[in-house]
């Protein structure tokens, strides 16, 4: 039977992760401003005009508004204030 | 991601929209942001290239993640009331041992092939005497910090200290005289396993006196598999990036579409006696003593030539507007050819300002182009220069496609041919690639002796 080793493990340490909650959920869309956020990936701002397109076809009490970061991969402290404080929800993409 | 979750916990139901390659990313993101129930959609892959007709299909059809209809998910997703995971998310610490359980050899070597721990070739087993033994290569305690890594910029940084990328370079088969030069690698804090879909790889260049102390090649077949520290010093600091980080692994933590030979080792040094210009290094600051590892974001394509001959500037020009532009060119030549620009009147400053002066492309050409839009425009329409007047030139107008400060020359070889490449490689500006808070990616292999 062939010896046993002791080796090292060659992984870095990660962060402790931290469990954050889901924001409270409205009843419904009725009469709720949602932003869609472009993420500036290649033709994000084509999807997102067509998902704007769509709610203002099937669920026009929705006021849709679109907004784009500063730059992709990026916070954008600013946008999500404007976010944070003129709207309700929230769509993201397309993209990580 | 990272939006989604800072607007989830702001307050503001958020749906991230992603295709369906990216799912298991998008939720491993989410679960280590701790929102594992986070409510992602999906649409398929790809969006990019897809008609409005076709994205509007998209929208009226089936997630093919959830398997149900996208609309829906959304909907559903911003109305639906919290449950009890939603509510208190999830808080977790992976305790990362310092050994693994003793086993055989061979079946440690399963072991680390199957935890996506090497690059598929076979490694040398990091046991605590060759480990220990490797570590004499530096004067830094194991458990000194040397800093943080991750894939790309919305994922978790993971920490790393001097053992663990000792541990990495055992793998290698590096030696201890090479563990300085590996920890400036790591501490320059780019990764060389990307998780791009573009599928980046780090090339690094070795200056000063370190070079010659260990026995590194500069010479004949400089950028291939012909040196032991070259080829074990590249791949340490490949194995350690991918080891370090969290993982390297396709759909999980490595998106990069068709992947990149640069991806096994890349690390050079320049050819600094035979050059009739000053080191690189010594060109961003450094003196001449010192001995330094750049790291170069890129490895995306490779132009090469000869010369130069009497139509070089020509030939130059096709190379250069060749690449893909978002891109830019780390010039590696021969010192014949350093030299025989050298004779011809150029310096390597004027030179590279001949480069950029000179590659040349239509307005439309320019901005076709799926990084340069993502990621250069939004700066353009901030107007930030040269980018905003490249975007109000008419799209049959010819724009300067680099800035100077893009492009960078080093001279590898050995005088056996008057050869050059144009390799992507970034060494700052712009763009996903230099990840280094503003730093020059150059690190003193001294400071970690």
């Amino acid at each position: 039977m062939a010896d046993k080793i002791k080796v090292l493990d060659p992984r870095g340490y990660p962060p402790k992760v931290v469990g954050k909650r889901l924001a409270n959920r409205p009843m419904s869309l009725d009469g709720k401003v949602l932003y869609l956020i472009d993420a500036l990936f290649d033709n994000a701002d084509v999807f997102m005009e067509q998902l704007r397109d769509w709610f203002a076809t099937n669920m026009p009490s929705v006021e849709t508004r679109i907004i784009k970061p500063r730059e992709s991969w990026k916070d954008d402290p600013e946008m999500r204030a404007t976010v944070v404080a003129q709207g309700d929800v929230a769509i993201m993409g397309v993209g990580l | 991601m990272g939006f989604a979750l800072a607007l989830e916990e702001a307050g503001i139901p958020t749906i991230p929209v992603s295709t369906h390659a990216f799912a298991r990313l998008a939720k491993a993101t989410a679960k280590t942001g701790g929102m594992p129930t986070l409510r992602n959609c999906y649409v398929p892959q790809p969006v990019v290239g897809r008609t409005p007709s076709e994205l509007r299909d998209y929208i009226e059809g089936m997630d093919p993640i959830e398997k149900r209809p996208f609309m829906q998910g959304v909907i559903d997703g911003l109305t639906q009331p919290l449950s009890d995971e939603d509510l208190k998310g999830a808080t977790f610490e992976r305790e990362m041992p310092r050994f693994l359980e003793p086993d055989t050899e061979d079946n440690l070597h399963q072991l680390f092939l199957e935890n996506h721990w090497t690059d598929q070739l076979p490694v040398v087993l990091p046991t605590e005497a060759r480990v220990e033994a490797m570590l004499k290569g530096t004067s830094h305690a194991p458990d000194k910090h040397v800093g943080h890594m991750r894939p790309t910029a919305f994922r978790e940084a993971w920490a790393f200290d001097v053992e663990k990328v000792a541990v990495n370079a055992v793998m290698a088969g590096a030696r201890p005289e090479y563990l300085p030069v590996i920890l400036a690698l790591t501490a320059s804090g780019v990764s060389a396993r990307s998780s791009s879909t573009t599928s980046w790889a780090a090339l690094s260049i070795v200056n000063g006196p370190i070079r010659d102390e260990i026995g590194m090649n500069s010479g004949i077949g400089t950028l291939g598999p012909y040196n032991h520290a070259n080829a074990t010093i590249g791949r340490a600091y490949c194995l350690a990036s991918q080891n370090v980080q969290g993982g390297s692994v396709p759909g999980d933590t490595y998106m990069g579409s068709v992947g990149s030979n640069w991806n096994y080792t890349a690390c050079f040094a320049e050819n600094e006696e035979r050059s009739p210009w000053s080191p690189f290094h010594v060109d961003n600051g450094f003196k001449a003593s010192d001995s330094t590892v750049s790291v170069f974001f890129g490895g995306w394509y490779t132009q090469s030539g000869f010369g130069p001959r009497e139509t070089w500037k020509e030939k130059f020009i096709r190379c250069l507007t060749a690449t893909d532009h978002f891109s830019p060119p780390l010039i590696v030549m021969d010192p014949i050819v350093a030299r025989a620009f050298d004779d011809m009147g150029y310096s390597k400053q004027s030179l590279i300002e001949w480069c950029a002066e000179n590659a040349k492309m239509p307005a439309r050409n320019y901005w076709d182009d799926q990084w340069t839009t993502t990621l250069v425009k939004p700066h353009a329409v901030a107007g930030v220069e040269p980018f905003a007047s490249r975007l109000r030139a008419a799209p049959d107008e010819m724009i300067s496609i680099f800035r100077p400060e893009d492009i960078n020359i080093v001279v590898i070889g050995g005088e056996t041919q008057g050869a050059f490449k144009m390799i992507s490689g970034r060494y700052r500006g712009l763009g996903p690639g230099t990840m280094t808070g503003g730093k020059l990616p150059t690190v003193r292999v001294d400071d970690w002796r």
